[in-house]
C-alpha cells in the first residue's frame, strides 16, 4: 500500500473514490493529501480562486474612497477592511495552494481572464454611500453564501471560512451603521444613501449566481458538500433578512413587487434582469477593465521589488554558505539596537 | 517572472501563553525575516498571537494518507493506555 | 499630568495624519499581497496616533477637514506623493527612523504627548523595522532596485532637514537626535549597498517650511481630495 502512488490503475481508482465518497457522505474533511476525483480538485481549485479573486479585486471600488473618507474614524474603518479583503485572499489562495496550484499560477489566470472574480465588483463606487451599501448588500449576500461554506467538506478551504466569516461580521455592520449615519443624517445624506442602495440592491441578488435550473456546477458541488444550498434558497434567505433590516434603516428597496407572501413564510420578489448579469460576466459592466487593468498593473509595477527581495535572499544565503554576513556590515561595537540584519 | 516567485511558508502562532504553536495558514515571503513579519501582519492583526513560527512548507515531512492504517490504527486496539480502562471501587478518591 | 503644548501635538499629528494618508493611496496596488497588510498596519497605527494627536488640540474632523493648507504643520517629507515603492519605502526610513528617536525621547516626559509617544513607540519600532528591512533587499537586491532606491533616497533628502528644527513647546536635544538619526541612516544605507545623499537636507527659501504652514505643490491637491466631501456637506454627521 505504502509504495502505491494513489493514482496507479483504474481498480484503484474506484477503490479510492468509494472510500472518498464515504467520506464525504459521513460529514468527514478532504484533506490536502488524501486522494480526491480530478474533478473535485479542478472544481475546489476554479471556486477557491475565484472566491480569492473576488476578495482581491474586490479592494479596489471601496479603496476608491479611503482618501475621501469624510471622517477619521470612517477612514480607520474603511482601511482595515480593504486590509481584510487583501487578507481574506491571502486565505483563500493558500487553501488553493494546497491542492498543488501556485499562487501565480492562478494570479496569472485572474490576470490573462481566465478566471473570473465575482462580477460585483464591476460596478462603479459613485459615492460614499456607496461604501456603506456594498458592507451592508454586498458583503450581506457575501456572508449569507459562505457560512455554509465553514463546513465545506474540503479541510482547509472550510478552516479558511471560517476565519474570513468571524472577520466579515465586522464589514457588515460598519456598513449598515454607514448607511444609517447616511439615513438619519441630512437630506442630501439621506438622498446619497437610498440612491446607493436602489443601485446595489438587485446587483446583490444577482450574486447567489443564475436560478437553480441555469446553474451549471451546482448539483455536482452540492454531492460533494461543497455547496450546501442552492443559489435560489439562499438568495430568498437573503432577502428575506434585507428587508426588515431596510425598514430600520429607512430606506427602501428598489422592488415593487416585493411583498410578503403568507403562504410560503417568504418575500416575493420581482424578476432579475439575467441578460444584465451575463453581459457584465461577459466583460462588459461599467468597470471590468478597469478593475483587471488596475490589479495587472499593479502586479506588473511590482515585478522588479518581488524580484529585488529574491536576488537579496540569494545572496544571504549565498553569503551565509561562505561564513560572512553583508558586503559592508557594520562596525564592529555597534550595539545590538543598531545591527539590524 | 519565475525568478520572483517567492517561497511558500507555513505559519504557526501561539495565541497566549501557557498554549502551544497551532497551524494558522501559510504565504509567501522571500527569507525567513520577511516571513517572519509578513505573518505578524496577516495572521495577528487582531491580537491573535503572542509568538509566531514560520517554516518553509517544502521542509516540512508528512506521513502519508497511505499509511494512516498502518501508522494509527495499531493504536486503536490498545485501550489498556487509557485511565478509564480501569475499574476502581466507588469511594476511592484522589485516583 | 501638564496638558500638552498644541503646537506640539498639532506637528505631531499632522505629520502622522498626512503620512498615513500617502500610505493609503496604496491600498490594492502593492508589489505584492502580503505588502498590502504591511502597508495598512502602517497607515492605521499612524492614523490612530493622528486621532490621539489632534483631539489633544480640538475636534479630530473639524481640525483635518476645516483647515486650510497653510494652518496645517506637518513636515513637506510626508506630503510628497507616494511614488514607486522605492519612495515610500525610502520615506518610511527617513520618517520612521526620526519618529522612533523623537518618541522615544518625548515618552520621558509627564504631558499628554508623553503618553501617546510611549505607546506609539513600539509601533513605530516595527515601522523602522519594515523600512529598514526592505531598505536592505531594494538597495542589495538587483541593479535596477539598486537604483531606484538610491533615487528615491536622494530625492527625499532634501525634505530630511526641517525634521531637527525645534517644535515649540517640545524639550529635546535636537542636535543630539538628528545626530542620532544621521548614524542610523548612515549605517543602514552602507549596509544596503546604498550612498548616504550628499545633497543639502532643506531647501534655501527664506519662506520656511512645514513647520511654518509652508508646504510644497502636491499638498494642496491631497488636501482638496481628503476634505472635499466633508466641506461639500457642512455640519453633517458621518
Amino acid at each position: 500500500m505504502t509504495t502505491m502512488a494513489p493514482d496507479a490503475g483504474t481498480q484503484d481508482d474506484v477503490a479510492y473514490e468509494a472510500q472518498f465518497n464515504a467520506a464525504v457522505t459521513a460529514e468527514e474533511r478532504i484533506e490536502p493529501r488524501d486522494w480526491m476525483p480530478d474533478a473535485y480538485r479542478a472544481s475546489l481549485v476554479r471556486q477557491i480562486a475565484q472566491h480569492a479573486h473576488s476578495e482581491i479585486i474586490g479592494m479596489q471600488p471601496e479603496a476608491n474612497w479611503i482618501t475621501r473618507a469624510p471622517s477619521l474614524r470612517r477612514k480607520a474603518i474603511l482601511m482595515a477592511k480593504v486590509q481584510d479583503e487583501a487578507g481574506h485572499g491571502l486565505y483563500l489562495y493558500s487553501a488553493a495552494e494546497t491542492l498543488g496550484t501556485s499562487r501565480d499560477e492562478l494570479l496569472d489566470r485572474l490576470h490573462s481572464g481566465r478566471q473570473k472574480y465575482s462580477s460585483i465588483f464591476n460596478y462603479p463606487t459613485l459615492t460614499w454611500a456607496d461604501v456603506g451599501a456594498i458592507g451592508w448588500l454586498v458583503d450581506g449576500a457575501a456572508i449569507t453564501n459562505q457560512v455554509p461554506l465553514c463546513r465545506c467538506s474540503y479541510g482547509p478551504y472550510a478552516r479558511a471560512m471560517v476565519r474570513i466569516c468571524k472577520e466579515e461580521s465586522f464589514h457588515q455592520r460598519q456598513g449598515y451603521e454607514l448607511l444609517l449615519a447616511l439615513s438619519q443624517g441630512t437630506e442630501a445624506q439621506h438622498a446619497m444613501a437610498q440612491d446607493a442602495v436602489n443601485r446595489w440592491w438587485w446587483p446583490s441578488l444577482m450574486m447567489f449566481g443564475p436560478p437553480d435550473d441555469e446553474s451549471a456546477h451546482s448539483a455536482q458541488s452540492m454531492a460533494w458538500r461543497i455547496k450546501r444550498h442552492s443559489n435560489d434558497e439562499l438568495r430568498q434567505r437573503f432577502v428575506d433578512i434585507c428587508v426588515p433590516q431596510a425598514d430600520s434603516l429607512g430606506l427602501t428597496l428598489p422592488d415593487p413587487d416585493l411583498t410578503w407572501d403568507e403562504e410560503r413564510g417568504h418575500y416575493a420578489f420581482g424578476p432579475i434582469d439575467w441578460d444584465e448579469f451575463r453581459e457584465v460576466l461577459r466583460g462588459n459592466g461599467p468597470c471590468n477593465e478597469q478593475r483587471i487593468n488596475q490589479r495587472r498593473t499593479a502586479h506588473e509595477e511590482g515585478a522588479w521589488v518581488r524580484e529585488a527581495a529574491t536576488a537579496y535572499a540569494t545572496k544571504q544565503a549565498e553569503r551565509s554558505r561562505h561564513g560572512y554576513r553583508a558586503p559592508h556590515d557594520p562596525q564592529q561595537g555597534d550595539t545590538q539596537e543598531e545591527d539590524i540584519a | 517572472m519565475s525568478t520572483a516567485d517567492w517561497p511558500l511558508w507555513e505559519v504557526f502562532v501561539r495565541s497566549r501563553r501557557g498554549l502551544s504553536h497551532t497551524h494558522a495558514g501559510s504565504l509567501h515571503a522571500p527569507d525567513a525575516t520577511m516571513a517572519l513579519r509578513n505573518a505578524r501582519d496577516l495572521y495577528t492583526r487582531r491580537s491573535e498571537g503572542i509568538s509566531v513560527w514560520v517554516v518553509p512548507s517544502a521542509e516540512i515531512t508528512a506521513s502519508s494518507p497511505d499509511e494512516k492504517d498502518s501508522y494509527f490504527e495499531p493504536a486503536a486496539d490498545k485501550p489498556y493506555r487509557h485511565p478509564t480502562f480501569y475499574e476502581i471501587p466507588e469511594g476511592v478518591r484522589h485516583l | 499630568m501638564n496638558p500638552a503644548p498644541a503646537s506640539a501635538a498639532l506637528a505631531l499629528g499632522d505629520d502622522a495624519l498626512l503620512l498615513s494618508h500617502r500610505l493609503g493611496e496604496w491600498a490594492g496596488h502593492a508589489p505584492v499581497l502580503e505588502e498590502e497588510l504591511a502597508l495598512a498596519n502602517i497607515a492605521l497605527d499612524l492614523l490612530g496616533q493622528a486621532r490621539v494627536l489632534l483631539s489633544l488640540v480640538g475636534d479630530e474632523d473639524e481640525l483635518a477637514y476645516l483647515r486650510e493648507e497653510r494652518a496645517f504643520r506637518n513636515l513637506q517629507l510626508v506630503e510628497q506623493p507616494r511614488g514607486d515603492f522605492a519612495h515610500t519605502i525610502a520615506r518610511q526610513l527617513y520618517f520612521s527612523s526620526y519618529q522612533r528617536l523623537l518618541y522615544e525621547e518625548l515618552a520621558q516626559g509627564d504631558t499628554a504627548i508623553a503618553e501617546l509617544a510611549s505607546k506609539a513607540v513600539k509601533e513605530v519600532d516595527y515601522h523602522r523595522d519594515h523600512a529598514e528591512h526592505w531598505t536592505l533587499r531594494l538597495g542589495d537586491g538587483t541593479a535596477e532596485s539598486h537604483q531606484r532606491m538610491q533615487q528615491a533616497l536622494d530625492a527625499l533628502w532634501r525634505y530630511t532637514g526641517e525634521a531637527f528644527e525645534p517644535i515649540e513647546g517640545l524639550t529635546v536635544n535636537w542636535a543630539t537626535l538628528r545626530a542620532r538619526w544621521t548614524d542610523r541612516i548612515t549605517t543602514v544605507l552602507r549596509q544596503a549597498t546604498l550612498t548616504v545623499p550628499s545633497g543639502p537636507q532643506s531647501g534655501s527659501w527664506a519662506a520656511g517650511g512645514g513647520r511654518q504652514g509652508v508646504q510644497t505643490e502636491p499638498f494642496g491637491r491631497m488636501l482638496a481630495e481628503m476634505q472635499h466631501l466633508h466641506r461639500s456637506h457642512p455640519g453633517a454627521t458621518w
